[in-house]
Order: structure tokens, then sequence, then C-alpha cells
């Protein structure tokens, strides 16, 4: 039975996770160097041309369609075949199967666009592409499908994720992790050059559409416009702003309180928070978001050490701090939240925060080792990294032809 | 005739163009740059940890001026530029074979 006010939360959530992608193109476009903005927003924004199609074509199949071995969709679903205005008899029950699936999308293209940001500056954009139809197919819809799919192994074991702490973030930031050692490093990083931000303020921006647009990411996964929806919203901002907080913090004690600081913490906040949102009380979301934070800070601290270029840290903030939220799951969760989920490590069940950890290796692993195979056959092929002198020209005169400040005074 | 080249702190821009336009200096033309000289850089901060960014914002004032005016602008130049810290900036000096006014068509001191 096709519920009204259901139907109209996932919606609304669909295209609040939609409006994510160019928030994150802004978030990431701000991040890096003038010549490279333009190249570094189109790897978010294409995708929602290339994934949403793909995605309808045969990746909600693949990802959700009836189980096959538990490790993915089989291809019943092909071309939206059997997929319409009434409810699936599997998913989202009281919404049109047609609204569960593009909500889902939306997930699907920003998973993608998320690992961008480890290789931006230096990726030309036909191989991004290529990557991107693989990394796609092979490593995002299995995943999907282990993590949320009906008769995942993932789901079987009674992992619990409820909005993509493992198949998104976790998902993204191992992938961007591999691909960042993969790559040769920009120019000049070795060198210590600054690889100066271009425009914080593009960034604070990005951060608030990310913010905005989460709160259809997780509390959308709810699936329902109900009492979990808002418990989902509620424990979202609260983490949001407990690592904004703690993030601006960290930067105050070891030199100033930084607005590119805030803005990363509130992200990180949120990565920690989407596996947990509706499966912990909301309250929970402070020790969450803040801890996120202190994980997310020292681990980029660690890759800065380490000498690894991964561009704009997506390893650090959605990798680790993925994995930390769905840890962290299995430390908060409660039944008396959520009757579908279980009770954590506080409410004496360890066993859940193993399932957690059996998640996060699972996914991680799988995720770093794929991408890896497919970064390095696409190296080999079309190849991935742009040249010497595309690079130092900048990539959005030399992928794109367009420059992003262009004109004298007018 | 001489080319006045000023390269001086942002702040002061607005004192040194209202202390020229008092002894009858107004043609200028400005821009921002960055530079340095003897002034470190600055420190700024990445997500966590900083980086040095070693060029610093300035203003350059290019004018034309006759050659008996010269030592007064330099004069109110510096007088109104200085902080007496370093980073105060520059001025050159350097000799114009030829002015042309585009509107007229004038050339020589007469277009300056």
């Amino acid at each position: 039975m096709v519920d009204a006010g259901d139907t109209g939360w996932i919606l609304v959530s669909a295209a609040l996770v939609m409006l994510m992608t160019p928030g994150l193109a802004s978030f990431y476009g701000g991040m890096v160097r003038r010549k490279n903005v333009l190249s570094t927003m189109m790897m978010s924004f294409a995708l929602l041309g290339l994934i949403a199609i793909l995605w309808v074509l045969y990746g909600y199949s693949l990802g959700f369609g009836p189980n096959l071995g538990g490790i993915i969709g089989r291809l019943d679903w092909i071309g939206l075949r059997g997929v319409g205005q009434d409810p699936s008899d599997t998913y989202a029950t009281t919404v049109p199967h047609l609204a569960f699936m593009i909500f889902q999308a939306m997930f699907a293209i920003i998973a993608v666009a998320l690992w961008s940001g480890g290789v931006v500056e230096r990726m030309k954009f036909s191989g991004f592409l290529v990557l991107s139809v693989l990394w796609f197919t092979v490593v995002y819809c299995p995943v999907a499908h282990w993590v949320w799919g009906s008769g995942g192994w993932l789901t079987k074991l009674g992992a619990l994720d409820f909005a993509g702490g493992t198949a998104v973030h976790l998902n993204a930031g191992m992938s961007a992790l591999a691909l960042a050692l993969l790559l040769r490093p920009r120019k000049g990083f070795r060198e210590g050059e600054p690889m100066e931000p271009h425009n914080i303020p593009m960034v604070m921006l990005g951060a608030g559409l990310l913010w905005f647009g989460w709160f259809g990411f997780n509390a959308g996964s709810a699936l329902t416009s109900s009492g979990l929806a808002s418990s989902a919203f509620v424990a979202t901002n609260i983490a949001a702003a407990a690592a904004a907080l703690t993030w601006m913090i960290l930067g105050w004690v070891h030199r100033r309180p930084s607005a590119l600081g805030v803005a990363t913490g509130a992200v990180a906040g949120l990565v920690a928070i989407t596996p947990a949102a509706g499966f912990v009380n909301p309250i929970a979301g402070i020790p969450i978001g803040a801890i996120a934070a202190l994980i997310c800070y020292y681990c980029m601290v660690l890759r800065a050490k380490q000498g690894i270029d991964e561009s704009l840290d997506v390893w650090a903030v959605h990798g680790m701090g993925g994995m930390w939220g769905a840890l962290a799951t299995g430390i908060f969760a409660s039944v008396a939240v959520n009757s579908a989920g279980a009770d954590g490590l506080l409410l004496g069940n360890a066993m859940q925060l193993a399932k957690q950890l059996v998640g996060v290796i699972g996914v991680g692993a799988f995720a770093f080792a794929a991408t890896w195979v497919l970064g390095k056959a696409v190296d080999a092929t079309i190849g991935l990294g742009v040249k010497e002198t595309e690079e130092i020209i900048g990539l959005d005169i030399s992928q794109h032809g367009e420059r992003a400040y262009g004109g004298i005074s007018q | 005739m001489k080319k006045i080249e000023a390269t001086i702190r942002p702040e002061k821009l607005e004192p040194v163009r209202a202390a020229l336009a008092e002894i009858g200096i107004l043609g200028m033309t400005i821009s921002e740059v960055s530079g340095r000289g003897r002034q470190k850089g600055v420190a700024l901060q990445w997500r966590v940890g900083e980086y040095r960014v070693e060029f610093l914002p300035k203003v350059k004032i290019e004018m034309v001026v006759l050659d008996e005016d010269v030592g007064r602008v330099l004069n109110v130049i510096v007088r109104k530029a200085r902080t007496g810290e370093r980073g105060d900036g520059k001025i050159f000096v350097v000799p114009v074979d030829n002015a042309v006014r585009v509107r007229t068509g004038e050339e020589g001191e007469r277009a300056i």
C-alpha cells in the first residue's frame, strides 16, 4: 500500500540527496587551485549524468535486484523492468518502487563523486569516466547489495548500516586511498609546494549544502515519514554540530579556529553518524560526532606525515569517519530506537560490534583491492594521469577547454 | 618624463592617493600584486597543519610625471606609505621616451 506521507518524504529526500553532489562539487572545488576548479567540479557534476543513466539501465538491478548468492542482484530489473508505481515486495513497501529506486540512485552518484576528491588535479577526465563506470559496476553495486540488498551477505550477517557509512563512505574512502597510492603525486607535492585552496567560501557553501542534503541521506533512509526518520534527522544534526565544534577546538589548540576546519569537521560528523543515524539514540550523536572529528583530524595528520598525496583527504574523512561510524553503531545501537536494529556493546551485546567489524573489514578490504586492480587496468590501457604539461597548465584548460574565472575586468 | 613604480602596502594606497591629489598629481594606474622583499611570508592553515605563502599582497602604483615633479611625488609616497617595518615596499623611477593621450593624440609632456 502506497502511503502518501512516506512517498512525499522519500521523494523530497531523493531531491535532497541529489543536491549533495553539486554541494560536494563546490566543497571540493573550493579546496583546489584555481586552475583546476572546473575539472574538480566536473568529477562530481558529470556523474549526475553518467551514473544516473547507468543506475536505471542496470545498476539498480545489480544492487537491489533479486539476490544471487548474497553477492549481487540479478538483472531481472534491468532497464527498470518491473519497477513501477506500485511498491516493491521487498524494499520500502509503503512507497512506489520508483521512488525507492530514484532515492538509491542519488546515493550511487555521490558515492562515485566522493572518491574523486582523492585524485583531483591530476587524473585525466577520460580515464576518470572509464574508471567511474568500472568502479560503479564492480565495486559500488555489489557492495550496496551486500549491505542493503535483500539477501546480501552483510545484511544476513546482521551488520548494520543505516544510510551508507560502509557502502558509501568507507567504500569511497578506501578507494580514494588506493587510487592516490597508484597515481604519481601532484607536481610539486613532494617539494612541499603549497597547494592553496583557492576559494574557502565555496568550501563552506558546499559543506552547508552537504549538511542540508544529508537530512535526506540519513532521515530519508528510514524510508518512512515517521518517528524513526525524526530520530535519524536529530541524530544527524547533533553529530554534525558536535564534530564541527570539536574540529574548531582542535584547530584552535594547534593554532587558530579555521573556517576550513569547521566545514571539514561538520562533514566528518555527518559521515560518522550515517551508519548509526537510525539505530542509536540521537544524543549518542555527541560522542559519535566528537570522536569522529578527533579520528579524522589525526588521520589527516598521519596521511600528510606519510607523504601520501591523497588530495582532499577522502580516506581520512570518509574512509576513517565511515569506519568509526560503523563501529560506533555496534557500540551505541539500541532496539528501543529501531526494532529492526540491534542492541550494541553498551547494552551488553558485544557480538554486534564484532559484526560491524566484519562489515568494515569486508567492505574496506574489497574496496581497496578492487579499486587498485581497476585503476591499474585503466592506467595500463587508456591511462589515468594527465601529462605533465597538462597538469602545469591546469586541468580546466587541458581537459575541458575552459577556465573558471575568465575575462579581464568584464 | 619619468615613470614612477611604487609597490606599497595595500592599506597605504588611500593615504598616498589623497596626498598626491593635494599636490595636484591625479593620474595613476594601480594593480593588486603579490611580492616579497625582506618581509617574511605568512603561515596559513590547511584543514590540519599549515603552509607558507611567501608572497604577500601589495598594491603597485604606476604613474608618469614631469621630471620636476619626481622629487615631490617620491617624498609624498615615502612619507605616506611608511610604517618603519619590513614590507613597506619599494619605488622605482625609470625614464620615459614618450607619452600619447589616446583621446586627442597629444604627445610628450602635454599628454601627461
